[in-house]
This record gives structure tokens, sequence and C-alpha cells, in this order.
């Protein structure tokens, strides 16, 4: 098996639920080994395309092969090879932790001894060996994120699929995570998931697609999509909030793109420093100056004209 | 659709890994597990016991001679394997599939809607049919169960639960919320009354006579009474035949609702 191997294809892929469209038409491809990424704000169709990727949702047109199989005709046989993580915890509150593990298990057919054997395994790599007898109400957000991932996990999946992975989880448990995802990933397991959060892409992705409103806007590595759709640097300005407009009209010039937000002015340049000290010369004083790397946040407001965080 | 290329991974009884789930569940929470034999028994008490003193003992059809006790005991067996069964079946599918979304991580492994129909159908059958076991063992002690077919008691239970467990999980999945749970009840208390359950059926107004008949519980009373009291008879065979269809229409129509509601 090469390294080129298509776990998904997906050409002209649609969604629909009644009258909304909420997957208008995307292409896909990826590739076995590779950590691919769905940025975008809430409500631009990451989910419902993972649904159907998963094999739990029937596409509404297009075309989309999973593991080379069919997901309306072959979806028990290609969900037993998928790890599944939801963006909601669909943990069995009714079970302890541990039983959560042999339980899932079991429906992938797996023999008593060997689910218990990979159910201790993968509570001591999300680092939940000593709550194994604990209820799952018990448990906080993060610690039942990551029975969710050991759950996902429990069938040695070619594919591990998280939709919105750390969303709702403090700083600490996303890196804990994190490192977790790194680790399948260096061991060859595909990753595939969804973010509206631009650093998650960064640290995690290979490749990703941006989309919004159910369609591709832009593909590429992160450091690809920041080189092709935004500059180097950003200063980052913020004045008296009245006057936003018309200061803008007069640093116009300083950068090779500037962006209007609420609360403060993006000047896009290679030399965010640079920016900075000419805007000063203006006779301008702003409240505060911040020279910082350009990110996917600065894609998706280039391409979109949005904000992925609203 | 194209045939599948590829078998289901798990063959035809991955439905059993559910049923496995459910046990784990109430090993745990077996107080809950052990009150399903009261309901019967305290029925029985009360009903059976107490009010046989106040009525004369029956002649069959066939001139056995039975008391008022041994009159209403199948029926108790029927009507409290109506009851667990449509319990798992209506209130316990109802809470994972709306609350709990034990389904959505089901069908996220090689499961398909129809074995979560099934294997909950299976699991409500087990219980039913533990229970009867233990209530036609009950009634033999009190020498209320005198025929030998009255150990087909825990199949009788099973072919009931069979029809209301696959009529509730099918109406179960139109249920918005705890409130329409209501219309079940609404339909179950009068059944439980009125089904030649307290009173024989000649002893009805005749216009009454043929709306009992058409009931379900109906059916499983007769079934269980020719069993305990030894009277087998043609119209046992009719009640498996209207429950087991009955059962059947309901589990084919949740198995395709659960489909519409999960694999959305």
């Amino acid at each position: 098996m090469g390294g080129d191997e298509a776990l998904v294809e997906a050409r002209g892929l649609r969604k629909s639920y009644g009258a909304v469209e909420a997957v208008r038409g995307i292409d896909v491809t990826v590739r076995r080994g590779e950590a691919f990424g769905f940025l975008g704000p809430n409500g631009a169709g990451k989910s419902s395309t993972m649904r159907m990727i998963a094999a739990v949702s029937p596409p509404s047109g297009g075309t989309l092969r999973v593991l080379g199989m069919d997901p309306t005709d072959d979806g028990p046989a290609i969900r037993s090879r998928l790890g599944v993580c939801p963006q909601e915890d669909t943990l069995d509150s009714e079970l302890t932790v541990r039983e959560n593990l042999l339980v899932y298990g079991r429906f992938f057919g797996l023999s008593r001894p060997e689910v218990a054997r990979r159910a201790d395994e993968l509570l001591a790599f999300v680092q939940l060996s000593d709550r194994a007898g604990a209820r799952v109400e018990q448990l906080s957000g993060g610690l039942k994120r990551r029975l969710t991932v050991a759950r996902s996990l429990i069938n040695e999946p070619e594919m591990l699929m998280l939709d919105e992975p750390t969303t709702g989880l403090d700083p600490q448990a996303r890196h804990l995570l994190w490192d977790r995802l790194f680790r399948l990933k260096q061991q060859g397991t595909t990753l595939l998931l969804t973010t509206h959060y631009m650093d998650e892409a960064e640290q995690l992705c290979d490749r990703l697609v941006v989309i919004d409103e159910g369609v591709i806007v832009a593909e590429g590595s992160p450091a690809q999509l920041i080189r092709d759709h935004s500059s180097r640097e950003v200063c980052e300005l913020r004045f008296g909030a009245d006057d936003h407009q018309g200061v803008a009209e007069r640093i116009q010039h300083l950068g090779e793109r500037l962006e209007v937000l609420p609360d403060r002015l993006l000047v896009y340049a290679a030399d965010g420093e640079a920016v900075a000290q000419a805007v000063h010369e203006g006779g301008l004083t702003p409240r505060s100056t911040l020279v910082r790397r350009s990110t996917l946040e600065d894609v998706f407001l280039h391409l979109t004209g949005r904000s992925l965080a609203e | 659709m194209a045939a599948p290329a590829v078998r289901p991974p798990l063959g035809r009884f991955a439905a059993q890994h559910l049923v496995e789930r459910n046990y784990l569940v109430y090993r745990r929470d077996w107080v809950v597990f052990v009150t399903g034999f009261l309901e019967p028994l305290l029925y029985l008490l009360s009903i059976g016991l107490g009010i046989q003193q106040l009525v004369d003992d029956f002649v069959l059809p066939d001139g056995t001679r039975i008391s008022y006790t041994e009159f209403v005991a199948p029926a108790m067996l029927a009507a409290s394997a109506m009851n667990g069964s449509l319990f798992d079946a209506t209130f316990g599918v109802f809470f994972k599939l709306k609350y709990e979304k034990v389904y959505d991580a089901v069908l996220a492994t090689p499961l398909r809607p129809v074995d979560v129909a099934v294997g909950e159908l299976v699991w409500s059958l087990l219980r039913a049919a533990i229970y009867a076991a233990a209530f036609v063992a009950f009634m033999a002690l009190l020498g209320l169960a005198e025929s030998w077919w009255a150990l087909l008691g825990p199949l009788a239970a099973v072919v009931i639960g069979y029809a209301f467990a696959g009529a509730g999980m099918a109406l179960t999945t139109w249920m918005r919320s705890w409130q329409d749970f209501d219309f079940i009840t609404l339909a179950v208390l009068p059944m439980f009354l009125f089904s030649a359950t307290f009173f024989p059926l000649d002893r009805y107004p005749d216009a009454a006579q043929w709306l009992v008949q058409l009931t379900p519980l109906y059916h499983g009373v007769v079934l269980c009474r020719g069993l305990t009291t030894g009277a087998i008879g043609l119209e046992m065979l009719v009640a498996v035949g209207y429950l087991a269809v009955m059962g059947t229409i309901g589990l084919a129509v949740a198995c395709r609702r659960l489909g519409a509601l999960l694999l959305r």
C-alpha cells in the first residue's frame, strides 16, 4: 500500500436537510497517513461532511468512496475500520469508564480477552487508568473527551475522525489531547478532524481545506495557505472605536491589504514593524499596537470577509 | 440498492452485543431488576386471593372447576409481560435515543438500526421470560397451575412481550417528549382492566365483546389462561398468530424509523 493511497475520495459531494443545503458540492481527497483538517466556522458544513464520511449519513449528491467502498452500501464494513470521536460526547452514562470501552469494543466483534487488553492499554494511553471504575458523569469535560478518544481507538482504526476535538476544553486539557493525537499520527494513523481553532489546525494538520457555507474556499498546508492568502506579518492597531474608517483611509497605503474589524485595524505587510513605525510617523497614536505572524485566522478573514470565532 | 460488496463484519447476530450492554447495566442496578418480579405478585395477592373470598368458583367450557385466583393469575402473567416489555421498549428506548444518545454511538460501529431494534427487543423479551418463569413457579407453589402446560408460560410471555415491545418501540420513535407517553398509558390501562382479565368475556355486554376481542392483551390472556388451566384450544393458536403479526409489524416499522432518525 503506497503512501498516496486515498482513504477518502469525495467529488461534488452534497448534503441537504429538506430545503437547507449544508454541503454544496465539495471535492476532497484524504491520503493514508496524513492529518487532514476541515477548518471553518460553526455551520459551515464540516460536521455534515464528517457524518457522510463516517457512513452514518447518506449523501444527497455527488460521489463518495471511503476506504475504497461506498458508504451507502457498505456502511458496516467501513465503520468497522474507522474511529469516530463526535463533537457531543456520546459516552454511555449508565456504564463505568472501563465498561464504556469494553462494551464499545464488543460492538466491533472483538473477543472479551482482546477487548479487555485493549481497554487497559487505551486507558493508560489517555491517562485514565486510575479512573477506570468511575461513573462517566463524575468525569470533567476534558476527561470525558479523553475517554471518547480512547473509545474511538478500541478497534485500532485506520482513520480516526475527530469533530471539534478540543472545543470546550481548558488549555491544559487541549495540549494533552493534542499530544496524544500527535503520537497517533506518528504511529501512522490517518487523522481527519474539523476545527474552528486556527491554532489547532496549524498544530495538527498536514493539509486542510477552508470550508465556508458548504463550499471549499481554499486548500493546502497551513504554511502554504498563509503564504498564498495572507502576508507574512500583521500589524494590529487599536484606536478609539468611533474613527476606524477615517483612520483606515489614512493608513491604507502602508500595507498590502487592510481589514477593519469592530475593535481593531489589521494591516497586512511583509514587515509589520515598519508599518507600526510609519503609523506613528504619520502623526497617529493608536492605543495599542501588536505585530505578529499571519495565521490561518487571517487566511479565513481574507477569504470570507468574516472571522472564524464568531 | 446494489448488493453489498462486503459482508457485514459481525454477521447476523450483531444485536447480541446490545443485549450484553443492557445486561451490564442491570447487573449493577439489580434492585430495579428485582422489582419486576413484584408487580404481578402484588396484583395476584390483592385482587386474586382477596376477591376469591367473595366470588364463587368458575366452571370452564370443558367442565373443569377453577377458583377465582386460578382465573386471574394467568391474566396477571399476561399483563406483566405486557407492562414489562413495554417499559424497556418505550421509556428505555426513548431515554437512550433522545437523551443518552446511546444509539448515535452504537451506529458509529458496524451495528445497524436493525441490530439496535432487535437487540432492545431481545433484551426486553429475556426479561419478560425471566419474570414469567418466576411467576409461574410461584403459581405452582400456591397450587394455581395444575397443568403441565403451565411450563410454557414463559414462552407465552415472550410472544406477548414481542407484540407489545415491537409496537411500543415503533410508537416511541414518534414521541417528542415524556408527556407523549401518556398516550401509551391511556391505551394500556383500559386494556389491563377490560381484556377478560378480571372477569370472563361472556359477562361483558354483547356489543363490547367484539371490542374486547380486538385488543392484543385479550389474546395474551387467552394464551396464558389456556396454558395454566390446561384448557388448550384453537383460540390459542389465533392468539399466537395475532401477537406475532403485531410484533413483526412493530419491529419492521421501528427499524425503518430508527434508521430515518439516526442516519440522517
